[in-house]
């Protein structure tokens, strides 16, 4: 706090410290609406709804009524503009306050705006120059009840939220699944001093107790024993320095360990306690370490002590104490292992820095019911989480000086579990935590670039007649690439890195350019061949003995997934080699066995009675979902078997989405009679599966 | 031996630093305690559960003399903790005109010189205030004294135990705290001693109790702690102790849960304790001494360091039921530039003071909550001549139990654990 006071001086040079330009920054502020701000003692967090418009792309089934044509597209594809809400969160240090504020002054066109909810120790400092800049008033929330607020949003709508800080394992973080309860937990918030918060619900939550002995003392004491003025400096110093010259260990009683009791003989019996005994100089590194040690280890203690006495085992620890910072995760979490033996573990929170923010805002924000909704973290304008650890990259600290942002997009509509999952909690979509495996995650990184090109021409192509195609294509490519960039040194920025994960981002960053389905046209194209040949494939099924047929029907849905976009080697094949067929792709498929290989269980199993009902997950358009997976679906009918087809929300790469299904399946039906009765019985029926995602997440 | 008063400050002149805060409290613990000496004439009851020596002798052998179990003079019990080495030797005041005769010149040497000074080089200090007279221990009548000197002198111990020829007497001593292990091999090789090693806790506890039942006002609390003008001491009959929870300040801290004489567990402890103090007094104010620390800490205000809730939020916390006076952050105005240049060195070794015994208050608290334990014992060198942090930690075991909790002390705070190895060593022989 004591830095801000003395910003104002360099006050007139700051635009030039914001490197990036600040309609990048402060997105959407025309139609922003609902803002509130979080000034604590070195940051400020401002956050604000806001209305984007965007392309979608539409499909619309021509009428069919008339006599076909040959070479007629099988439906319409229109790219239509639709308008959804989007959070956005800033970050940006207190000196630029100013500057920020006279920015969103001359970009708000909205005037129906009156309030602007406050919350953090310098709410009540800046109240009069937020009230005078922006003509708003200001209306301050209490900060614990903002923290907790903003707890809850981002615990319970952002996977990954949370995370095991593990300084000496193959990767720093370990992203946790996301509990579908989420209460109750501790939330340990350390700022100047120690708050300890029992959260039991949306609205109750209990301070059960605090500590004097936070990051004041920390920077307090700190500043008077080395002569340091600065929170980070200090940080510094201590990460460079040796507790053990200060602080006297069991050792230095005990000549070792205190055996009987366990206590090993590096641990820690009087915090400073050389510095009473021994007359020499103390170096500032190891004092100050001794400092930090001594802070960290008390609070871990008490965290332990009030989640026995509560009986809670998931324990959040936030402010600006833990910020980021891997010097204070680390001692944190060294000392709530030691107190519990490992029974609980230290969690920390991707988006700790603007849980206050996020809590006033929605205080605010009540009347648009904004807690009903599910919101999904946008990763193309989000920056994702920069540790500011002193010895990483140098990227980084350019970026930890200026702004930092997080974006969220209300989803269509609220998400739930599928409800067949039976244990939510432990259900991990993904194969591959490419967080942990560094080779995986070279190999993912490389391909995904090398893939990029291609996604921009497709990109360009989807779009022939929309204006700036290629200008846009090409921020779009600026941006992915400095997303994989960012990865490649940070691959925890968004969580647990996957391919699931790059894949989305991918699909973000497409539709923050406004290509919203850059696979339209081949997907149409594709569905137009497959459908010709369906009768035909069909037909030539239906010749088989059952047990042939059976092994055909299943060969054909492994082929039909042959034909992914996604996949590189595939790509590369269809690509050069448009006439590539399916019957091609069925001999082309390996052997028996295959990797996963349950078939003569799956040909056992149809020889009993026929199975009540089936859901499929569909993945690919064209051959894949017509000549694959119908007639194994058709198969199923027939045996009385009810058929679910879940298919994507929105589009990604060249997956059937559910629009496109409901108008394949209708023309499935017109040429099939088995299909037909089945949609009109309702033993056939679509759904929705929620995601845009290529990959598949039932969470 | 030169006698170098310059440490020695007897109790009431400790109790000063309390005086500043309640002179009433602190007039009735200076009454109390020559009352104490008083007290100590009195003949002790004859069954007490911790009496040593006291072999189960079947009925019609009483007449057999105690004294046949007991080990030969002069009976020491030491304590070399990471900051002080605690010493208590027990003086008889019995000595048969035969046995004066038999007594060698060493060991006479050792007696008079412990008792006829208060001070030994030039840190040693004999606590003239806490010494128990008239006590029967072993059959024997004499005095109790308790001795002290920082554990980086050892070596001038080690010294004079040779030079007075202990191990003529004693080939064995019976030693507890960290030292009894990190020394061992120095009091062999110097002093030509076998130490004996005992467990610290063990000692401290057994000492504790031993003590409690010794004397009736070994235990006392504070009255009215929440109330500053009207809070003074009271003695406290600790009659039947279990449960309770020690809490032993030393350098470091040590929480034990003690259920019985026997059964008791070190349940949790804090690196933040006299030697933290001590240590940042020294660093922050040039101090040397934990008295002179302590001297500083009672003229200096930790309202100026601390940031107060008050000083963040203008007042009272309401939302969460925090009082402003209560302090949000230890040493947290010091984060300012022009705070921490007009802080005063008084300021800073009370802010130090007073953090520290928070920090221990609260992880006490918490400890009894979780074990189910009312009364929290306060023992250890930390509390020596520190009527402030006494104060403090009544306060908050009551303030935040909402009186659920009584912080109880014991007169002879340091001592236990040497007093538990003297009871050791006649237990053993």
């Amino acid at each position: 706090m004591a830095d801000c006071s003395q910003a104002g001086s360099g006050r007139h040079s700051m635009d030039k410290s914001i490197t990036l330009p600040p309609d990048e920054i402060f997105r959407n502020l025309e139609n922003a609406k609902r803002f509130a701000i979080d000034i604590g003692g070195s940051l400020t967090k401002l956050a604000y709804y806001s209305t984007v418009q965007h392309k979608v792309a539409k499909v619309r089934s021509f009428d069919h009524t008339a006599k076909e044509v040959d070479g007629d597209p099988l439906y319409e594809i229109s790219v239509q503009e639709e308008i959804t809400a989007r959070l956005h969160f800033i970050k940006f240090e207190n000196a630029y306050i100013e500057t920020c504020l006279d920015f969103i002054k001359d970009h708000l066109v909205n005037t129906e705006t009156k309030v602007i909810k406050a919350t953090g120790g310098g709410a009540y400092k800046f109240k009069e120059l937020i009230e005078k800049k922006l003509k708003l008033k200001v209306d301050k929330e209490d900060e614990m009840s903002c923290l907790i607020k903003g707890c809850n949003f981002v615990l319970k709508n952002i996977p990954h939220e949370a995370f095991v800080y593990a300084k000496h394992a193959d990767s720093e973080f370990r992203f946790q699944n996301t509990h579908p309860d989420i209460f109750p937990y501790l939330l340990i918030n350390i700022g100047s001093g120690v708050s300890i918060v029992k959260v039991e619900s949306e609205d109750k939550f209990e301070r059960i107790g605090g500590s004097s002995i936070g990051g004041g003392t920390f920077w307090g004491l700190g500043a008077l024993l080395t002569k340091t003025k600065r929170f980070d400096e200090l940080l510094q110093l201590a990460s460079r320095g040796q507790h053990t010259s200060v602080d006297m260990l069991v050792k230095d009683i005990y000549g070792g360990a205190y055996g009987s009791l366990g206590l090993t003989g590096d641990l820690i019996a009087s915090s400073f306690g050389k510095s009473a005994t021994t007359d020499k100089e103390f170096s500032k590194e190891d004092m100050a370490k001794s400092l930090l040690h001594m802070i960290s280890n008390d609070i871990g203690q008490l965290a332990c002590l009030y989640a026995r006495l509560h009986n809670l085992t998931r324990v959040y620890f936030g402010g600006f104490f833990i910020r980021g910072h891997p010097v204070t995760m680390h001692t944190i979490t060294y000392s709530i292992n030691f107190f519990t033996k490992g029974e609980v573990q230290a969690l920390f929170l991707r988006h700790e820095g603007y849980l206050g923010a996020i809590g006033a805002f929605l205080k605010g924000a009540e009347e648009d019911n904004p807690n009903q909704y599910s919101w999904g973290e946008n990763y193309a304008g989000s920056s994702g989480l920069m540790s500011v650890s002193p010895d990483l990259n140098p990227m980084q600290r350019v970026r930890s000086g200026t702004f930092d942002m997080l974006e969220m997009d209300r989803l269509e509509r609220q998400l739930v579990n599928l409800p067949l999952l039976q244990d939510p909690s432990s259900y991990i979509p993904d194969t591959v935590d490419l967080t942990e495996d560094a080779l995986a995650r070279q190999y993912w990184l490389y391909c995904f670039e090398e893939a990029l090109d291609g996604v921009v021409n497709r990109a360009v192509a989807s779009q022939p007649d929309l204006p700036q195609a290629v200008e846009r294509a090409e921020k779009f490519r600026q941006k992915y690439l400095h997303k994989l960039q960012t990865l490649r040194h940070q691959p925890f920025a968004y969580g647990s890195l996957t391919v699931r994960s790059l894949l989305d981002t991918r699909e973000h960053c497409l539709n923050e350019f406004n290509f919203p389905d850059p696979y339209s046209k081949i997907k149409q194209k594709e569905n137009d061949v497959a459908l010709r040949y369906f009768q035909k494939v069909v037909r030539s099924l239906e010749k088989l003995p059952w047990e042939q047929r059976q092994f055909a029907l299943v060969k054909g849905l492994l082929a039909g997934n042959v034909f992914d976009w996604g996949a590189k080697a595939v790509s590369d094949v269809l690509e050069s080699n448009p006439e590539f067929g399916f019957e091609e792709a069925k001999h082309q498929l390996q052997d028996r066995p295959w990797l996963i290989d349950c078939y003569d269980q799956w040909v056992e199993r149809l020889k009993g009675p026929p199975h009540k009902c089936a859901l499929f997950f569909v993945d690919n358009s064209g051959i894949d979902i017509i000549l694959g997976v119908f007639p194994f679906v058709r198969e199923l009918l027939c045996r009385g078997t009810e058929v679910v087809l879940a298919s994507n929300s929105g589009p990604a790469l060249n997956d059937v989405t559910n629009s496109e299904l409901q108008i394949l399946t209708e023309r499935i039906a017109a040429m099939d009679s088995v299909i037909q009765a089945a949609i009109k019985e309702d033993r056939l029926t679509l759904v929705q599966s929620g995601s845009s995602s290529p990959c598949l997440d039932l969470r | 031996m030169a006698s170098l008063f310059r440490y020695f400050q007897p109790r009431h002149l400790l109790c000063a630093t309390g005086v500043v805060l309640a002179a009433a409290g602190t007039a009735y613990l200076v009454q109390r305690l020559s009352k104490r000496v008083e007290l100590q004439e009195v003949p002790r009851e004859p069954e007490e559960p911790t009496k040593p020596c006291t072999s189960p002798s079947p009925a019609g052998h009483t007449a057999e003399p105690p004294r046949l179990n007991k080990p030969p003079f002069p009976w020491f019990g030491m304590d070399i903790g990471g900051t002080l080495a605690k010493l208590v030797y027990f003086e008889p005041k019995d000595i048969t005109t035969e046995e004066e005769q038999e007594e060698t010149e060493n060991l006479r040497n050792i007696r008079s010189c412990l008792t006829s000074n208060v001070a030994y080089g030039s840190t040693g200090i004999r606590d003239v205030h806490l010494e128990m007279k008239g006590l029967e221990l072993c059959g024997r009548m004499g005095n109790l004294h308790f001795i002290r000197f920082p554990t980086q002198d050892l070596p001038a111990f080690l010294r004079m135990t040779r030079d007075k020829q202990f191990s003529r007497l004693h080939k064995t001593l019976c030693a507890t705290g960290g030292g009894a292990y990190k020394f061992e091999a120095d009091f062999q090789t110097i002093a030509g001693l076998q130490l004996v090693k005992l467990d610290e806790l063990d000692c401290v506890i057994r000492g504790a109790l031993y003590m409690n039942s010794s004397g009736p006002s070994e235990c006392f609390y504070l009255e009215n702690p929440t109330h500053p003008e009207q809070c003074f001491l009271k003695p406290y009959p600790l009659e039947n102790p279990y449960p309770f929870l020690l809490v032993n300040i030393g350098s470091g801290v040590s929480i034990l849960a003690v259920h019985s004489r026997d059964n008791f567990k070190r349940v949790s402890g804090t690196s933040l304790g006299g030697g933290t103090f001590l240590g940042l007094c020294c660093l922050l104010t040039g101090c040397s001494t934990f008295e002179e620390a302590l001297e500083m800490a009672s003229r200096g205000e930790s309202t100026q360091v601390d940031k107060l809730v008050r000083d963040i939020y203008g007042g009272d916390y309401e939302r969460f039921g925090l009082p402003g006076w209560i302090v949000a952050s230890s040493f947290g105005n010091m984060i300012y530039k022009e705070q921490r240049d007009s802080v005063s060195k008084e300021d800073l070794a009370r802010a130090a003071l007073v953090t520290v015994t928070n920090n221990i208050g609260s992880i006490s608290r918490m400890c009894a909550l979780n074990e189910n334990i009312e009364r929290v014992v306060f023992v250890g060198n930390f509390l020596r001549g520190n009527m402030l942090s006494m104060k403090l930690l009544a306060y908050s075991m009551e303030y935040w139990s909402a009186g659920r909790l009584k912080a109880l002390f014991l007169q002879h705070e340091g001592y236990f654990g040497a007093v538990g190895s003297l009871l050791e060593l006649l237990k053993s022989s």
